[in-house]
C-alpha cells in the first residue's frame, strides 16, 4: 500500500509537471508563436469573442499576471473548455479530438495488444529453443524489423499491395463515398482499411516485445528455481510457461502498460502515410497549420493517458509481483 | 591508431557485432568520400525529372531533377552526424544526471529521479513534435536539442541504478577516506567500471536519435533543403513517388536508415554480452 501510495504520488507530480510545461512552452518559445497564429484567426473571419478568450487563456496572450493566467488555464482544463481549433474552424477542439479518438483507439489499441501477445510468445519459444534455426531466424529477423522507420515500412507496404498489387486501399479509414454510420456495410469498409495499417505497425513494432522478452526469460532460466523444477523432473512445458516466462514477463508489464497509454497518440507517422483518420493525423495537422489550442489539447490528453496507464502498470505490478508488496513494507 | 583499434576489438571478436561494425564503418567512408562515390552534385537541378532507375541515375531522379544516388551518398552525412551528435549528447547528460542521482541519495536523488521520470513517462514523439513545431528556426541544431532533451532519461535511470549498487564498494569508500572530490569519484573511479553500460547507452540513444531524426524531417519538421534520408523521404511522398511508381527513391533512404539501426543494435550485442555474460552462447 505504501509503495502505491508513493508512486501514485510521484504520478501526480508528473502528471502536474506535463501540464504546466504544457501552459509554459508556448509562453517561453521566442517570437511569439500565438500571437501570430491569433492574427492569423482574426484574419479568417467571424468569430464569437468569447472562442478567442479561450485561446488566449490557452496559449497566453494576455497582459495579466503569469500566476493569474496559470490559474485561468486550470480552470480551463477542468472545464474541458480547449477553445476552438485554428484549422476545422467553426469546431472545437474537443469535437475534433471526440472524432478522431475512436478510430485511434481502435486500430493502434488492437494491434498493441496483438503485438504483446504475439511478440511474447515468440520470444519465449525463441528463448526456450536458444541457438536453434528457429531462435537464431526469428531473432536476426526482428532485430532488423525492429530499426524499421514505421512510415517507411508504412510506405513500401502501400506501394506494393496497394499500389502494384491493388488488394488493399491506397489511403483513408473508410470509402470515401461512404458517411460514417452504424452499418455493416461501412464496418466492413473500416476494417477493410485498417488491415494495412495494422499490420505495418505490427510488423515494426513485434520485434521489440520479442527480443525484450527473449532476453528475460534467458535470464531467467538461468535462476535457481528453474534448476530446481527440472531436477525435480517438471514437465517441460511447465519449467517454460510456469516457472520461466511467468517471472520473466514481469520487467515488461510497465512497458506493456505505457504503450497502452501511447495508444492515445496514434502512430502518428503511419496515420499520416495512410491518411488515416485518427489523433495522430489530426496531430500532424494541427502542427503544420500551427494550430496551436488543438495541439495543446492533443499534447495533454496524451500525457493524461500515459500517466493512467503507468498507474494500472503499478496497480498490476503489485498484484503480480509478490517482491514488490514485501519490499515496500521493509522499506 | 592503436587505441581505436582497441575500441573496435570487441566488436569484431563477436560476430554480429562485426557485421554491424563493418556495415558503420561502410557507411563513414560513404559518408567521407561521398565526391569521389558519386559524379554529379545533390543539389544539381538539371537532370529530367522523375526518371526511373537506369545506368546514369542507379536510383532514378526527383521531381526537381536531383540524381537520388547522388542525394543517397551525401545524405549518409546529415544522418550519421545527427545519430552520432544526439546520440553523444544525450549520454552526457543521461551520465551526468544518472551517476550524480546514483552517488548522492537524499534530496539530490530524489530531484534528478524525479524529473527522469517525468521525462519517461512523457512520450517522446509528441513531445518532440510539440518542441519543434514551437521553435521559430528549423534545421539539424533545433533536431539534435529536441532529441537530446527528449531521449536522455532511460540511460539516466539505467545508470543510476548502477551507480546505487557500485557506490557501497571498497574501493569507493577508500577513494572517499583519500578525500577525492566527488566529481572525480563519480567520473574517475565509479565510471570505468560501468564502461559497457556507458557504451550501451550510447549506442540505444544513437539508434533513436536517427530514427527520431527521420521521422521528424519525414514529417517536414526539419530544414527540407538540407540532404538527408528523412527530407529524402518528406520530398518523396509529397511530390507522389509513390504513384508515380518511383520505388528507388522510397525504397533506398529508409533501408539505409533500417540497415544503420540494425548495425548500431547488432554492436550493441557484443557490449550486452561483455556487461551480461548470461548472454553469452552456451559452449
Amino acid at each position: 500500500m505504501r509503495y502505491l501510495l508513493r508512486r501514485s504520488f510521484m504520478l501526480l507530480l508528473t502528471l502536474w509537471s506535463a501540464i504546466t510545461l504544457n501552459f509554459l512552452l508556448p509562453r517561453l518559445m521566442p517570437g511569439n508563436p500565438a500571437e501570430v497564429m491569433l492574427a492569423k484567426f482574426k484574419g479568417k473571419g467571424t468569430m464569437g469573442p468569447q472562442a478567442i478568450h479561450a485561446i488566449k487563456v490557452m496559449l497566453g496572450i494576455s497582459n495579466e499576471s503569469l500566476w493569474r493566467q496559470y490559474l485561468q488555464y486550470w480552470d480551463n482544463i477542468f472545464h474541458l473548455n480547449f477553445g476552438v481549433s485554428y484549422t476545422y474552424f467553426p469546431y472545437s477542439v474537443m469535437h475534433m479530438i471526440a472524432q478522431a479518438l475512436p478510430w485511434t483507439l481502435a486500430l493502434i489499441g488492437v494491434t498493441t495488444i496483438l503485438s504483446f501477445v504475439l511478440g511474447t510468445l515468440l520470444g519465449v519459444w525463441a528463448a526456450w529453443w536458444r541457438g536453434s534455426w528457429f531462435d537464431m531466424a526469428i531473432t536476426s529477423i526482428f532485430t532488423f524489423t525492429s530499426s524499421f522507420p514505421y512510415f517507411w515500412f508504412a510506405l513500401i507496404s502501400v506501394f506494393l499491395l496497394s499500389f502494384v498489387v491493388h488488394v488493399f486501399p491506397i489511403s483513408g479509414g473508410y470509402a470515401t463515398y461512404m458517411t460514417p454510420s452504424w452499418s455493416w456495410a461501412f464496418f466492413g469498409s473500416a476494417v477493410y482499411h485498417s488491415v494495412l495499417p495494422a499490420f505495418t505497425i505490427l510488423v515494426s513494432s513485434l520485434g521489440g516485445w520479442q527480443l525484450q522478452m527473449r532476453n528475460n526469460m534467458i535470464t531467467a532460466l538461468n535462476e535457481d528455481y528453474v534448476v530446481l523444477a527440472r531436477a525435480k523432473g517438471l514437465p517441460e512445458r511447465l519449467i517454460a510457461v510456469g516457472y520461466a516466462a511467468r517471472n520473466a514477463i514481469l520487467p515488461n508489464m510497465t512497458g506493456f502498460a505505457m504503450s497502452l497509454g501511447f495508444v492515445v497518440s496514434g502512430a502518428i507517422l503511419v496515420e499520416l502515410v495512410f491518411a488515416y483518420p485518427g489523433m495522430g493525423d489530426l496531430l500532424y495537422n494541427a502542427v503544420s497549420n500551427e494550430d496551436y489550442p488543438l495541439m495543446q489539447a492533443i499534447f495533454l490528453m496524451i500525457v493524461v493517458a500515459v500517466v493512467a496507464a503507468n498507474f494500472i502498470a503499478d496497480v498490476v505490478n503489485v498484484l503480480l509481483d509478490p517482491r514488490i508488496r514485501r519490499g515496500a513494507e521493509t522499506a | 591508431m592503436s587505441a581505436f583499434i582497441r575500441v573496435l576489438q570487441p566488436f569484431w571478436r563477436n560476430k554480429l557485432a562485426r557485421v554491424g561494425l563493418i556495415v558503420v564503418l561502410i557507411m563513414v567512408a560513404a559518408a567521407i568520400l561521398a565526391p569521389v562515390i558519386t559524379p554529379y552534385s545533390p543539389n544539381d537541378t538539371n537532370f529530367p525529372a522523375m526518371l526511373g532507375p537506369s545506368w546514369q541515375h542507379w536510383l532514378g531522379t526527383t521531381q526537381n531533377g536531383q540524381d537520388v544516388y547522388t542525394q543517397l551518398v551525401y545524405g549518409t552525412r546529415s544522418s550519421l552526424e545527427v545519430g552520432f551528435v544526439a546520440g553523444v549528447l544525450a549520454t552526457a547528460l543521461a551520465l551526468i544526471i544518472g551517476l550524480v542521482a546514483g552517488y548522492m541519495p537524499g534530496v539530490v536523488d530524489e530531484v534528478l529521479s524525479y524529473l527522469t521520470n517525468v521525462f519517461l513517462v512523457i512520450p517522446g514523439l509528441p513531445l518532440m513534435i510539440i518542441l519543434a513545431a514551437y521553435a521559430p528556426v528549423k534545421g539539424n541544431l533545433l533536431i539534435i536539442f529536441v532529441i537530446t532533451v527528449t531521449g536522455w532519461a532511460w540511460g539516466a535511470r539505467v545508470l543510476r541504478a548502477q551507480v546505487t549498487t557500485l557506490r557501497a564498494r571498497d574501493y569507493v569508500a577508500a577513494a572517499r577516506f583519500a578525500g577525492d572530490s566527488m566529481l572525480r569519484i563519480v567520473f574517475r573511479e565509479i565510471m570505468p567500471n560501468m564502461i559497457s553500460l556507458v557504451a550501451a547507452t550510447f549506442l540505444g540513444a544513437a539508434v533513436s536519435a536517427i530514427l527520431a531524426a527521420a521521422g521528424l524531417q519525414f514529417l517536414g519538421l526539419g530544414d527540407p533543403s538540407i540532404n538527408s534520408w528523412g527530407t529524402m523521404l518528406y520530398w518523396a511522398q509529397n511530390s507522389g513517388a509513390l504513384l508515380q511508381g518511383q520505388w528507388a527513391w522510397l525504397f533506398a533512404p529508409g533501408f539505409c536508415i533500417a540497415a544503420l539501426g540494425t548495425a548500431l543494435v547488432l554492436m550493441n550485442f557484443a557490449v550486452d554480452e561483455m556487461a551480461n555474460p548470461r548472454l553469452r552462447k552456451k559452449g
